[in-house]
């Protein structure tokens, strides 16, 4: 009977499998060319990088989107391990080794971090993959026993937090009397794809250590 | 068969191992970090279709960081599971 069910559910699958793989070959030829449009439109949006372009001019809104659900995830780990935070009880220091790496290992990150930002606007980077970096050595410095800032986020935390998200807000909200939301003028739209940029960095970095390191609180 | 070519064939054969064991090993901690491999070699196969910026991503999103976020619920779950022994 198992035999019988597991062979029906794995000719099913394969059904689709098949379906799936005929419908792409079926999909008509594109009317749009995208790539063709971003080239001609580069000169305009303020950086040299095609997928920065995108992200952060011709697209902004998905990445605003994206940039508020990031946030929202933090808030409700933070609402989770707000819980159980009356128990913690403080973890053991860790070894000098790991503390001693972490702090030579912490300043080289920022660093790469600040270099992927800013060569985003010409070649491949950008706030995403500096935000990683950032909180990769938010991570390891936690991780070392280094930032005891995330068992109770202060003030200036929370505030890094949704700097990116405001900043973004500022800018695209700032464009609204020439005409429409997130519109750059072309003149400044270099400068402030950095300054959104700078500002996302410093956010995704802190939302994405700080989904790690929040729940220190109800993990002990 | 040009060096090229070799190279993406073995990293074809290797995406598809490190996948189907990630996911059919018994052991939780040999799953992850089988992921983990999964991610770099992921991060691989972007470089080598000339999208440097998913790469990028890949590398850090998606084995760095998740892979730490899975490697902590292992711990949390092995805590969780000495407890009541005790």
């Amino acid at each position: 009977m198992k035999v019988w069910l597991t062979a029906l559910i794995a000719l099913l699958c394969s059904g689709l499998a098949l379906a799936l793989g005929a419908a792409m070959l079926a999909l008509p030829e594109f009317v749009v060319r995208l790539p063709g449009q971003v080239t001609a439109n580069l000169v305009d949006s303020g950086v040299a990088h095609p997928v920065t372009a995108v992200l952060l001019n011709f697209r902004g809104y998905d990445t605003l989107l994206e940039v508020a659900v990031l946030l929202l995830a933090l808030l409700g780990v933070f609402a989770l391990s707000h819980h159980a935070s009356g128990h913690a009880h403080p973890s053991a220091p860790a070894h000098p080794v790991l503390q001693t790496l972490a702090q030579l290992l912490a300043p080289l990150m920022v660093l790469v971090a600040g270099y992927l930002l800013w060569v985003g606007a010409h070649a491949p980077g950008g706030a995403f993959q500096a935000g990683a970096v950032l909180a990769a050595a938010g991570v390891l410095l936690g991780l070392a026993g280094l930032l005891p800032a995330w068992a109770q986020p202060g003030v200036l935390l929370r505030g890094g937090l949704a700097l990116g998200l405001l900043v973004f807000l500022a800018v695209a909200v700032a464009g609204l009397p020439q005409g429409e939301l997130l519109h750059y003028p072309p003149a400044l739209a270099g400068a402030l794809i950095l300054l959104v940029e700078a500002g996302l960095t410093l956010s995704i970095g802190l939302t994405l250590a700080g989904l790690y390191l929040a729940s220190a609180g109800w993990r002990q | 068969m040009t060096p090229a070519l070799a190279f993406d064939l073995l990293l074809i054969a290797a995406l598809l191992w490190s996948a189907a064991r990630a996911l059919t090993i018994a052991d939780v901690f040999h799953a992850v970090v089988l992921f983990i491999v999964f991610g770099l070699l992921m991060a691989l196969a972007w470089a080598r279709l000339s999208a440097p910026d998913i790469a990028l991503a890949e590398a850090a999103i998606g084995a760095g960081l998740t892979g730490a976020l899975l490697l902590d619920a292992i711990g949390h779950l092995r805590a969780k599971r000495r407890e009541p022994e005790q």
